[in-house]
């Protein structure tokens, strides 16, 4: 279906990646967000805050990050599409309930613009030091998609892509933005409401006797009940069965968690968002994602300058990660160049991915500014010599 | 044709409102959240509420357990947060009647914070807290709610924490509706469960109810039905009592009865009073944050 004109602003505008976010919001059709406040993302919901009542909706502002992360689950079992933000510290506090979306299957977003860390850390300085804490942060087996915008263009298009996923496969997507892309201020263009495609709900055609709150359908993924229409339905964070009652056997655990693990995982291929250049042929590929992917783009206009064949990569969709085509990469290039802002989290995966095909190089860098240009260049050097 | 048949095969009318597919239930002889939550029932007949918008969140704990025993919509949440997924749920679709049955650890320990900030903005929810004054799940640990001198698992020499007096602090933070009850006091308690149906804002019952397993036993206190005996004899109704001089012993006088019932705009009504004042035409007001328009 369309987006609902109502939340579209459409034009060519000139926003920063937080605004342009919460305008993806609107337009993907979000009603609802409950947030609290922390740097560098809290333009995403104060824009909400003000945009929202004109659009009919709701923003609340809660007393802690533990509020915010289940208070939107509330409303998205109340019927709304909902979401909140938040950057490291809070989303640190958001874990739990990113464990309870992904068990109860409830459709939502969350909005990491990351600054660095660990604790406090720098909290107007741009990191990416969160990608593995998004994946693995809360306990137990289940899988996410999380998703990596480098401009504010693609923090509108990609947050819209994010609420689209969450509803299809019923589970906690992210928009994983940095201090920059949520500060940058460039050209965002909206389009109108009529060439924006949202998807709706997977609410249930049965009647209430006829259905099971659970039960998989054929792409895994169960469809919902609307609350108050009799559904008597039952949600739980307890390991459950089809009927979404407590059921706590070995059998039954096995069953669900390789379900909600299975209906992303089976569905990689279209939910792996990439952008690939010049990979053929390429002695070196540069893998990024985020901001660093536009300072990787300067390296490799420096390297192309020298001479040296290099392609580019850069994931979109970070989780699920894109092992096939990154092991398609390994086998017919002799290195990959994975610069990121942290300590090196994408780049195990890269290894992981690569296994040992080619040399898998990790550029780090602590937080606090992007990489210099030169840092990547001379890994492509190194890894070329 | 059906009244001969009741005739013949009464059934309890509270089993209707219960998943009966899901019994037996976990809780102990003796325990009274059983009792609560037939009085709960009672108080969905008496208050003639659709049914169909009677949602209930619980927390976590054998009081969390509610949601999964009552027949409506009913959502098990997280340690703590059954108030705010209950507000959430509440402001996107205010239709639904939405009741939070939860106990005194997930309530006023872990999830103290959220009690208070849905109170200061009275939230149109009802707060349902069943008070065994223990963590009784995890074998009886102390809580903000066990007396002093206590025998608990972790205070092996009797408590000294100061506990909290759980109406006062309800009241303080802006609840219209207070009350206490002990599962002793059913018709009392059905009834303060009914007339909360009809209130609009954040109304809060505290339920004491006995935890023979954990806090009776091992404080040589006997079993559910001692409670019992000890919540007749030593209760007290005092109605509109000022609920500062609520707070429990180990033994001694139990005051229970409706200790608040006032007005006060609830979050919904504030919000659009100041969005209609800001805004003016401009505001946009919706039935429900639904998401398919």
């Amino acid at each position: 279906m369309h987006a609902d004109p109502a939340g579209v602003l459409t034009g060519s505008h000139f926003l920063d990646g937080d605004h342009a976010c919460c305008e993806g919001c609107l337009a993907a059709g979000a009603r609802f967000s409950s947030g609290y406040p922390i740097t560098p993302s809290t333009e995403v919901v104060e824009r909400f805050a003000s945009r929202v009542p004109t659009v009919g909706g709701t923003f609340i502002q809660m007393e802690d990050e533990l509020a915010a992360s289940i208070t939107l689950q509330g409303a998205v079992w109340g019927g709304a599409k909902a979401f909140t933000v938040t950057s490291g510290p809070g989303f640190s506090l958001m874990m739990e309930h990113i464990g309870y979306a992904a068990m109860t299957e409830t459709p939502c977003v969350f909005v990491d613009v990351q600054r660095g860390g660990p604790s406090t850390g720098l909290p107007t300085l741009p990191a990416q030091a969160d990608m593995m804490q998004v994946k693995w942060g809360s306990h137990g087996d289940y899988e996410i998609i999380a998703l990596c915008p480098n401009s504010p263009q693609e923090c509108f298009d990609l947050t819209i892509t994010a609420f689209n996923y969450s509803e299809q496969y019923r589970c906690p997507v992210f928009v994983m933005m940095d201090e920059v892309v949520g500060h940058m201020t460039e050209k965002v263009i909206i389009p109108e409401a009529d060439k924006i495609e949202v998807t709706p709900r997977r609410y249930t055609k049965l009647a209430p006797d006829e259905f099971l709150a659970f039960e998989p359908k054929q792409d895994l993924v169960p469809d919902m009940p609307r609350v108050g229409e009799g559904y008597n339905v039952h949600v739980t964070g307890l390991t459950h069965d089809e009927r979404g009652y407590p059921n706590m056997t070995p059998t039954i655990q096995d069953r669900l968690v390789r379900r909600l693990q299975n209906k992303i995982l089976k569905n990689i291929d279209k939910i792996t968002l990439f952008e690939e250049e010049a990979t053929d042929g390429a002695e070196v590929v540069v893998v990024s994602y985020g901001i660093t992917s536009r300072v990787a783009q300067r390296a490799i206009e420096m390297a192309r300058d020298k001479g040296i064949k290099v392609g580019k990569f850069r994931l979109i969709t970070a989780w699920p990660f894109p092992e096939k085509q990154i092991a398609e990469i390994a086998a017919k290039t002799k290195a990959i160049v994975v610069p990121e802002i942290n300590l090196g989290q994408m780049v195990r995966e890269v290894q992981r991915a690569a296994e040992g095909k080619c040399v898998v190089r990790s550029v780090s860098h602590a937080g606090g500014s992007v990489h210099k240009p030169e840092d990547i260049l001379n890994a492509i050097l190194e890894v070329t010599r | 044709m059906s009244s001969t048949l009741d005739i013949i095969n009464p059934s309890n009318p509270v089993e209707p409102f219960l998943r009966t597919d899901r019994m037996p239930h976990i809780w102990c002889p003796g325990c009274g959240i059983g009792t609560s939550v037939n009085c709960f029932s009672r108080a969905l007949i008496d208050s003639k509420v659709d049914l169909k918008n009677v949602s209930i969140v619980s927390g976590i704990g054998c009081t969390g357990r509610v949601a999964g025993y009552m027949k409506q919509d009913s959502f098990h949440t997280t340690h703590g947060r059954a108030i705010p997924f209950a507000t959430g749920l509440k402001l996107a679709n205010p239709k639904l009647n939405v009741v939070v049955y939860s106990g005194d650890g997930d309530l006023f320990a872990i999830g103290g914070n959220h009690l208070i900030h849905a109170a200061r903005r009275n939230v149109d929810l009802k707060v349902i807290c069943i008070n065994n004054l223990i963590y009784a799940m995890t074998g009886g640990q102390t809580a903000p709610t066990t007396p002093n001198s206590v025998i608990t698992s972790t205070n092996p020499y009797g408590t000294y924490d100061p506990s909290f007096n759980l109406p006062y602090l309800v009241e303080a933070a802006g609840a219209v509706y207070v009350a206490r009850w002990t599962t002793f006091h059913v018709r009392q308690l059905a009834k303060s469960m009914q007339e909360i149906f009809s209130k609009k804002g954040f109304c809060f019952i505290e339920v004491l109810s006995p935890c023979p397993t954990l806090y009776q036993r091992r404080n040589k206190m006997g079993d559910g039905l001692d409670t019992m005996v000890y919540y007749k004899e030593f209760s007290k109704i005092k109605n509109g009592c000022p609920t500062n001089e609520l707070g429990l012993g180990k033994a001694g006088e139990i005051i229970v009865g409706k200790f608040v019932d006032r007005e006060r705009n609830d979050y919904r009504d504030l919000m659009h009073d100041k969005m209609i004042e800001s805004l003016g035409d401009r505001y946009v007001e919706r039935e429900a944050c639904e998401c398919e328009i």
